[in-house]
């Protein structure tokens, strides 16, 4: 065991102590904030800076009688329709909207014409400002005015609450499916970066021959685990560094630039999500997200999420010593990688498929349970907190899982780092994987 | 006592046998030569000995006791295939490799100091092993194989890639091991190395011991009562005890004569009978070289 210490102190050192540690360490969870700050701002530059464009509006009906908006000018027209065409084509207006005669009961025909191609974006606001000027019509046909509109439109943001907790504390559905998203990709990364990291040390330890020297000092086992487990320490000191990280971050930044700038933000998200409708009452988000976080049982998450991350990347790095003590190149890696890789993009894929639309069903279930996949699964449903037996099950299972797969590796692994320059298939791995001691 | 005594050592594998019944006995303070062509087993052998696999039957001994996993610290092994971590620095990488041998991290670091001060290159302490050039790499290698102070110590083709000024560093330092009661197994296919070198050899060839022995028995084994004569003058015949293998002509009159006696003769005896029909300028016995007995032998096997 001592020498499986040694190990592991060797390749914890050794990458720790190097510089791209440091800058990744240090940069990424900086990065990441740096994008969405970026992008939003991006966003509301665009916001701003988007020019009012004109529409002229051909109007057969005689009915639809468009307000000007901040981003929209509307001309009328009154000409025949191949003839605006062809005068609007002249213009430097934006679209041309062209509303033929029809009921109210049925408004169908009209067309939007355009020199470009039309954003979606921009189809969906012209399209939402007629259809609110048709309702009004519509109200005035049946009767209703404005005022009993005003008293008919209700506002109803369903809250669900979790009866298990205690208390049946408010239950904040997007978020968590968000959080379970963050967190499920966060595992699929982190396995796949480290699980990489053995293999390239693998070989690495493979091509420049070091190995035989050290595996006449320790079993090939020990050397294997030694560097596995390494690795792994290296893996969650970055991770906690970055816990660390970014709950400083945040909590200075939103101290810094306080709640004002994000709640616009977020206005401004609304008003250009619901064009033309008058801008719902929306409870502060930011107020809503920070208690969302608090409420969270945080330490429960990063517990299981280190707990995950551990399991999946063991069962994964095993498999990816094996393949790393199996070849002589990274190129030759290749072909083995992606049989490797495949479940757990797999359970990438549920992720968005099954686990977050709904994170009880019987997929959930079975994803979370079998190992392979449970590491990105389960994690994308912890914010759910699942019940406690699930994941019970999930977590022995996938310490079965990786004790199976290091078992399975470590017989590869002992035979694989031996040789040199032989052309290895899946046969060849089967056959150093019977082979005795 | 012996260093190393196997029994029986047998290693198969799927489709063929790496190592068939190999007993050999390795005398303590000895230079011992490992010796056969490519694939004869050598390298299995060597890698049983250092329990990096394992025998299918037979035993081993080291020094009076069952092999064992203690033991990998009584062993210093220089593989053929040989490599440093290139990004650790000749320091830390002396003293990692010497602490999983078992030493303290102390003496490891003591001890790589003073081999460092040895080979006189104190300067490297702090280089990465991937600037040092080829034959610093090699020190280095060396260095980490005997400095945990192995009573056994096994290279595999120690002196490929040497340049002829290292190898004789080198060469010294393993006179000066075997002096300090050290045991040392070489295994190689340079004859030259096994001449100079060796006390002991065995022959390996297709997974068998062929030949073992100390050099001195192998070569009386081997000699063939063949003498190479210099001489003045042609002579015509010999008694019949004796047989011409050849003869051939150095300069004017001078000539060089191959002659192999039968068993109950000796060479006092074939001297003076020479003398009366020639002039006798030199007389040597044809010792067949390392190198003779070993193509000889494994020529003999694929027969």
């Amino acid at each position: 065991m001592n020498k499986v210490w040694l190990i592991f102190k060797r390749e914890f050192l050794n990458r720790v102590q190097k510089k791209s540690f440091l800058i990744a360490t240090i940069l990424i969870p900086m990065i990441f904030p740096a994008i969405i700050a970026v992008m939003l701002y991006i966003f509301q530059q665009q916001e701003q800076g988007a020019t009012r464009v004109t529409v002229e509006v051909l109007d057969e009906s005689g009915k639809i009688a468009l307000e000007n908006t901040d981003r929209y000018e509307f001309v009328p027209v009154s000409m025949p329709l191949e003839q605006a065409q062809k005068s609007f084509k002249e213009t430097d207006h934006f679209a041309l909207l062209y509303i033929p005669p029809f009921e109210l009961s049925r408004p169908q025909g009209m067309q939007l014409f355009t020199k470009e191609n039309v954003s979606v974006r921009r189809e969906d606001e012209i399209a939402g400002i007629v259809e609110e000027r048709i309702r009004v019509l519509k109200m005035t046909a049946y009767n209703i005015n404005k005022e009993t509109l005003d008293k008919l439109k209700t506002d109803v943001s369903i809250k669900s609450f979790n009866l298990n907790d205690d208390a049946g504390k408010e239950s904040h559905t997007r978020l968590l499916s968000g959080l379970g998203f963050v967190l499920g990709i966060l595992i699929y990364i982190f396995v796949l970066v480290y699980g990489m990291q053995i293999m390239l040390g693998v070989i690495e330890e493979k091509t420049s021959k070091i190995v035989e020297v050290i595996v006449s000092s320790v079993r090939p086992f020990q050397l294997m685990l030694g560097k596995i487990l390494g690795i792994a320490a290296v893996g969650l000191t970055q991770f906690a560094i970055w816990v660390v990280l970014v709950s400083v971050l945040s909590t200075v930044t939103l101290r810094i630039f306080g709640f004002e700038s994000d709640q616009q933000a977020m206005e401004q998200i609304a008003k250009v999500n619901t064009p033309g409708t008058e801008q719902i009452i929306m409870a502060n988000p930011v107020m809503e997200a920070t208690e969302f976080i608090s409420e969270l049982p945080v330490l429960y998450i990063i517990f299981n999420f280190a707990f995950y991350f551990l399991g999946g990347y063991l069962l994964y790095g095993a498999l990816f010593a094996a393949v790393g003590a199996a070849v002589d190149s990274q190129q030759e890696a290749q072909q083995f990688n992606l049989p490797i890789m495949l479940p757990l993009i797999i359970g990438y894929f549920a992720l968005f498929m099954f686990i977050l639309p709904d994170p009880h069903s019987t997929a959930s279930f079975w994803f979370s349970i079998i190992p392979f996949t449970s590491p990105v699964a389960m994690v994308g449903r912890l914010a759910y907190e699942p019940p406690l037996w699930q994941l019970i099950l999930s977590q022995l299972s996938l310490i079965a899982g990786f004790i199976f797969t290091t078992w399975v590796a470590a017989r590869i692994y002992r035979v694989g780092i031996l040789m040199h320059g032989s052309k290895v298939n899946y046969k060849v791995l089967v056959k150093w994987f019977m082979m005795k001691g | 006592m012996d260093a190393l005594i196997a029994r029986g050592v047998t290693k198969r594998y799927t489709n063929h046998t790496a190592l068939d019944q190999v007993d050999i006995t390795i005398p303590e303070r000895t230079i011992y030569g490992l010796l056969g062509p490519n694939g004869a087993g050598k390298t299995t052998l060597i890698r049983i000995i250092n329990q990096i696999i394992n025998a299918d039957q037979g035993e081993i001994f080291i020094f009076g006791e069952r092999l064992h996993q203690k033991h990998i610290g009584t062993i210093g092994y220089l593989p053929e295939e040989r490599g440093l971590y290139k990004k650790l620095k000749v320091g830390e990488q002396l003293i990692y490799l010497a602490q999983l041998k078992g030493l303290t991290k102390k003496d490891a670091t003591d001890r790589s100091k003073e081999w460092i001060r040895k080979f006189e290159v104190t300067e490297w302490w702090n280089k990465k092993v991937e600037d040092l050039s080829k034959g610093m790499a090699q020190k280095v290698q060396f260095i980490s194989t005997v400095m945990h102070e192995p009573k056994l110590i096994i290279l595999d083709e120690p002196f490929s890639g040497f340049d002829p000024v290292n190898a004789q560093i080198i060469t010294n330092e393993i006179l000066e091991l075997r002096e300090k009661g050290c045991t040392i197994i070489f295994s190689t296919h340079r004859m030259e190395t096994v001449e100079d070198l060796c006390d002991h050899i065995a022959l390996i060839d297709k997974s068998k011991k062929i030949l073992e022995g100390s050099k001195k028995q192998v070569k009386d084994t081997y000699r063939s009562n063949t003498f190479v004569v210099d001489h003045k003058g042609q002579f015509a015949q010999l008694p019949p005890r004796y047989n011409l293998v050849s003869q051939k002509i150095l300069e004017e009159n001078y000539y060089r004569s191959i002659i192999r006696m039968s068993g109950d003769t000796n060479s006092n005896q074939l001297i003076r009978e020479l003398t009366e029909i020639t002039e006798v300028h030199s007389f040597v016995e044809k010792i067949p070289t390392m190198s003779e007995i070993f193509i000889k032998l494994v020529k003999a096997e694929k027969s």
